[in-house]
């Protein structure tokens, strides 16, 4: 299954509900192209909710790495929502989870932007 | 691979496809020897990340230069190989991805994941190009085990 998103806002926040595998190729290239976008029409508020990423590879964890460093060098933020087991494993192991701020429902994510 | 053969191997382009087509046949064969769910995941991860620096980092995409997968269940082991026909990789010229200046590099954890997830991980240069051979025990010690590298 190749990835979607579809995007909406929450009280000023982006959310991108994305679906399927980021990996290398085109799941890279839609999550890049969105978060691109997004920054691009000044909504500088995102959460990627990874509920149903079911699969990433290191591709997409640099993916992911990717956009927010780009969010937050234009003075964003960027946060994660709902972690599947295997994205959370992954996050841990690569250390990522300490440098991301990840939350687990989406209110209080939405919440948490200044 | 139906696992009563004791090795079988693919000629595959060097295309994204292809990085696909090696994670397909590595969840089958992990599926078809009994692992378990994560280590299932782990194998077909590791092949994945194999195929990916073969077919990028190795071949460049190059279409006259073919990757060679194979899958080999030896005593209580499945030996994964990956041949690509590249210029060869400088291990000491990548960085550990866990350190802290190198935590928001978008690259550079593919081989990290590989041994995370598999008993032996070995890369060597050959005539041809650099061969990774995955190790991962079919009745043992689950991953983050020994490694090696040459």
């Amino acid at each position: 299954m190749s990835m979607k998103v579809g995007s909406r806002q929450v009280d000023g926040v982006t959310i991108v509900d994305c679906s399927g595998r980021i990996t290398l190729g085109e799941g890279s290239v839609i999550l890049r192209d969105t978060v691109r976008e997004l920054l691009g029409k000044g909504n500088k508020k995102i959460v990627l909710n990874l509920q149903d990423v079911n699969y990433i590879d290191s591709s997409g964890i640099g993916e992911l790495v990717s956009a927010f460093t780009t969010t937050k060098n234009q003075g964003g933020e960027l946060k994660l929502l709902n972690l599947t087991k295997k994205v959370n494993d992954l996050l841990q192991i690569t250390k990522l989870y300490t440098v991301f701020d990840v939350k687990d429902d989406e209110a209080s994510a939405v919440k948490s932007f200044k | 691979m139906a696992m009563t053969e004791q090795r079988v191997s693919y000629t595959l382009d060097s295309s994204l496809e292809t990085i696909d087509n090696a994670e397909e046949k590595a969840t089958r064969i992990a599926t078809e020897l009994g692992f378990p769910d994560d280590e299932i995941m782990q194998i077909s991860m590791a092949v994945r990340e194999g195929a990916v620096n073969a077919v990028l980092h190795g071949n460049a995409y190059a279409p006259d230069k073919k990757v060679i997968l194979a899958f080999e269940r030896a005593g209580g082991d499945l030996i994964i190989t990956i041949q690509d026909q590249g210029s060869g990789m400088d291990l000491s010229k990548i960085p550990n991805p866990l350190a802290p200046e190198n935590l928001l590099k978008t690259s550079g954890r593919g081989i990290f994941l590989m041994r995370s997830f598999m008993d032996v991980v070995e890369i060597r240069p050959t005539h041809t190009g650099t061969e990774l051979k995955l190790i991962k025990h079919v009745h043992g010690p689950s991953a983050g085990g020994k490694e090696a590298s040459q």
